[in-house]
């Protein structure tokens, strides 16, 4: 295993260890959403973007509807055999770097509904970075499924 | 794409949609009556791979359709109004697709649109990106567990999907539900419907170009979620109506509670008739748009705000009361255009009517209890479970195998924020429901999108869409 | 035939050998597929003009097996009809409504998307809430329901 790291890491030095961290906090100071609210999840996602929760203090509440123009998917909802294949093409033309939050039980696992006609768990068509629980989270939850989010990225820990 | 085994559960695969997905092996989609449409793609991308994903065969708009598709795709088919494009010939015409991402369908919803330049031809609803099968998850669960369930299909009103499943299966119980429950039934109820019209004032606004009718109408609901999450302990979905009664007391203080909230959202609404019903701006964006006329709103189903503002006098808490809103005074607001603008004075006019009814429940509701005393039906006190061996066997049955509910058939029929919101249950005398059928008002009112939104501008789609108000977990269940 | 409504004598004399019933405060029809066409024209003519439901039930072991069941509305009576068809397992189609009310489109599809109950004449039967290529029909009560055994983390070590 070795061998395998030794070509690949390789420790920076003092000008590309700050450049690195500076990339990293910018891009966690103005992560966009693309617009991806399916169902219950959707509403308290858009109640986590209006005043009382404000998501514009962390410079996210521009929900791109152009997933071209996203850093973030929320995936915010039930996704269903149907819904599938979209999901996984908006993930596909998002630009790199980009992350995924899957936003209640059922985009984590299918939530209160094991049955035929949801996908059980949204990482099973997409690379999910975080899941945040509850159904739906309520906005704090969310807030600090996002927040985690952006300490892991600002550590490092998730690159894109 | 695999499918789930027919007989046997446990055995579904996980579906893997990167299965075979290089561009090599996608062949391209066309055949002889489907065009799809190439994406512009930068050079890393080949052609028609992401278009073939999302193709969803024989349920999309196709060009050569037969006449009585087209004529309800053109909405003609109640009133034949169509008016044929004047000088734009066949190759002129184009089906573009909208949706199911976008920011302004509400959801999940797809929309097949043929344009002749800007003006809508034909349209062609394409649903189902929501379904989750909560009709075969219903038959499933217990009647006590059916509220979770069903409280997350409308999810914008979910106190009101709970009370009409509780009344069918009470229904079917025949039992009665104290007068005290009943009263706290009408006051969740009508406070789902303030909180679902101000989300949707906030929404449809922002649809329309009022970006801060967002901000405003999101504030305003917030003082209704948080008396909700007072009393049932959830902000959203709160399985709180059940079959007997409901699931606890209001909280001490709830009178204030409830008083505040009429108070910011009376100044709300009005802030809001101010911002938007006068201004020259949302008069010309709505007025004479989306019109549905008596005839369509019948024979469509449409019911709730959008036939109310046809002139259709019809909301089922006066035409069949149910859960005694027959001793509450209020008034049914109608107007006659049948177009957007009216649509908005009438949802308007209901956040008012509703607030009028909580005042009288505030005034009036009787003490007692609130559940039935019934213990096959609703679990006894916590405390008498330490006390009573008849108490603890009825906890345990209740929880565990559920209570029994005589067979028979049923239809019940609420008034939710939406419109008509009806259950068709059936039980075969076992623990959980045999059949349950979910009526969404939304899902007759996508149905009547084409006679909405042909010959109308495509800008048009979304002042009009945003104004039927649908709820995708209504449509697809 | 006391049992049917009052506005409905003129449907009542034309469809002798339908059956009328009170289910809990409601009116029930019960009438032979051959037959619902004409018996709705009836019904809306006499006042019941909004269409508000249809859905199909599927009893598996009864004779007809599967019950498409139809709601309507009188606004100028205030009352309600429920009119119940049986189509049989085997051969399990029945005569379109749409002729008679229009909103019946798309919810004859999805019966016939669930539970595999075709509609004679209806324009565009084809799948309207499962994907296009999806086989079977899952609401019908021998299907199950499909669901994924759960893998909790401790399950291996337990044993």
């Amino acid at each position: 295993m070795a061998d395998a790291l030794a070509g690949a890491y390789t420790p920076p030095g003092f000008v590309t260890a700050v450049l690195g961290k500076a990339v990293n906090w910018a891009r966690t100071r103005s992560m966009w959403p693309a617009s991806f609210g399916l169902a219950c999840c959707a509403i308290e996602m858009m109640a986590t973007g209006g005043a009382h929760n404000d998501m514009s203090r962390f410079g996210m509440e521009v929900f791109r509807a152009s997933p071209r123009q996203a850093d973030l998917m929320i995936v915010a909802g039930r996704v269903s055999q149907k819904m599938a294949p979209v999901l996984r093409q908006v993930y596909d033309q998002m630009a790199e770097p980009k992350w995924v939050v899957s936003m209640g039980a059922c985009a984590s696992t299918g939530g209160m509904f094991n049955n035929y006609a949801l996908v059980q768990g949204v990482d099973q068509v997409v690379p999910v970075d975080i899941y945040v629980p509850g159904c739906p989270p309520g906005p704090q939850s969310l807030m600090h499924g996002i927040m985690t989010l952006h300490e892991r990225i600002k550590s490092g820990e998730i690159v894109r | 794409m695999s499918k789930p085994s027919d007989t046997v559960p446990g055995d579904l695969e996980a579906p893997d949609f990167n299965e075979g997905a290089s561009p090599a092996d996608l062949e391209p989609a066309t055949d002889d009556r489907h065009t799809v449409h190439d994406l512009w793609l930068s050079g890393t991308e080949a052609p028609r791979q992401l278009g073939s994903f999302t193709h969803e065969g024989a349920q999309e708009m196709l060009h050569e359709e037969s006449d009585q598709i087209l004529s309800s795709q053109r909405g003609t088919i109640v009133e034949d109004d169509f008016e044929g494009a004047a000088g734009s010939g066949d190759d002129e015409l184009q089906i573009i697709n909208m949706g199911p991402q976008h920011p302004a369908t509400h959801g999940v919803l797809r929309l097949h649109i043929e344009l002749d330049g800007e003006t809508i031809r034909r349209v062609k609803p394409i649903i189902g990106y929501l379904h989750t099968g909560m009709e075969k998850t219903a038959e499933a669960l217990t009647f006590m567990q059916g509220s979770t369930n069903v409280t997350r299909m409308d999810y914008l009103s979910p106190l009101h999907n709970e009370l009409c499943f509780s009344l069918a299966v009470e229904k079917l119980l025949e039992v009665e539900v104290p007068p005290r429950a009943q009263a706290i039934r009408v006051l969740m109820s009508e406070l789902n419907r303030i909180a679902s019209h101000l989300l949707w004032s906030a929404t449809s606004g922002f649809d329309i170009g009022a970006l801060s009718m967002m901000i405003y109408g999101l504030r305003e609901r917030e003082s209704v979620l948080e008396f909700f999450e007072k009393t049932t302990g959830l902000r959203m979905n709160h399985n709180f109506i059940r079959p007997g009664g409901v699931a606890a007391d209001l909280p001490p203080g709830w009178q204030g509670d409830v008083m505040g909230i009429i108070e910011t959202v009376t100044a709300g609404v009005a802030d809001f008739e101010t911002l938007l019903l006068g201004n020259p701006i949302f008069i010309e964006r709505t007025e004479g748009i989306g019109i549905l006329t008596r005839e369509e709103c019948l024979a469509y189903g449409v019911t709730g705000p959008l036939a109310r503002a046809s002139g259709i006098d019809y909301d089922v808490r006066k035409v069949f009361p149910y859960s005694g809103f027959e001793q509450y005074e209020f008034e049914v607001p109608t107007a006659s255009n049948g177009d957007v603008y009216d649509r908005f004075v009438v949802r308007f006019e209901e956040m008012r009517q509703s607030m009028r009814i909580l005042e009288q429940v505030v005034e009036t509701i009787p003490a007692g209890d609130y559940r039935t005393e019934n213990r096959k039906v609703t679990p006894p006190p916590r405390a008498r479970i330490d006390e009573s061996m008849e108490a603890l066997i009825h906890h345990f049955k209740i929880f565990t195998e559920g209570f029994r509910v005589p067979a028979g058939e049923t239809y019940q029929a609420v008034e939710s924020s939406r419109g008509e919101l009806g259950m068709y249950l059936v039980s075969d005398g076992g623990p959980k429901p045999w059949r349950l059928h979910v009526r969404g008002p939304s899902f007759a009112h996508v149905q009547a999108l084409p006679m909405m939104l042909t010959d109308s501008l495509i800008a048009d789609t979304v002042a009009a869409l945003a104004s039927a108000d649908p709820v995708m977990g209504d449509v697809d269940r | 035939m006391t049992a049917a409504p009052a506005n409905l004598a003129a449907t009542v004399e034309a469809f002798s050998h339908v059956e009328f019933d009170r289910v809990l405060g409601d009116s029930v029809a019960r009438v032979p597929r051959e037959d619902v066409v004409g018996f709705l024209e009836s019904v809306r003519a006499a006042g019941y003009e909004m269409f508000i439901d249809l859905c199909a039930v599927d009893y598996l072991v009864r004779d007809p097996r599967f019950d498409v069941v139809i709601n309507v509305v009188a606004l100028a009576d205030s009352s309600r009809l429920r009119v119940i068809v049986g189509v049989p397992g085997p051969d399990s189609t029945m005569p379109t409504i749409t002729s008679v009310y229009p909103g019946a489109d798309f919810y004859e599809r999805e019966a016939f998307d669930l539970l595999g109950v075709s509609f004679e004449g209806h324009p565009d039967l084809t799948r309207i809430l499962l994907p296009d290529e999806w086989e079977g029909h899952p609401l019908r009560k021998e299907i199950a329901i499909g669901s994924v055994p759960v893998q909790f983390k401790e399950a291996n070590k337990a044993q």
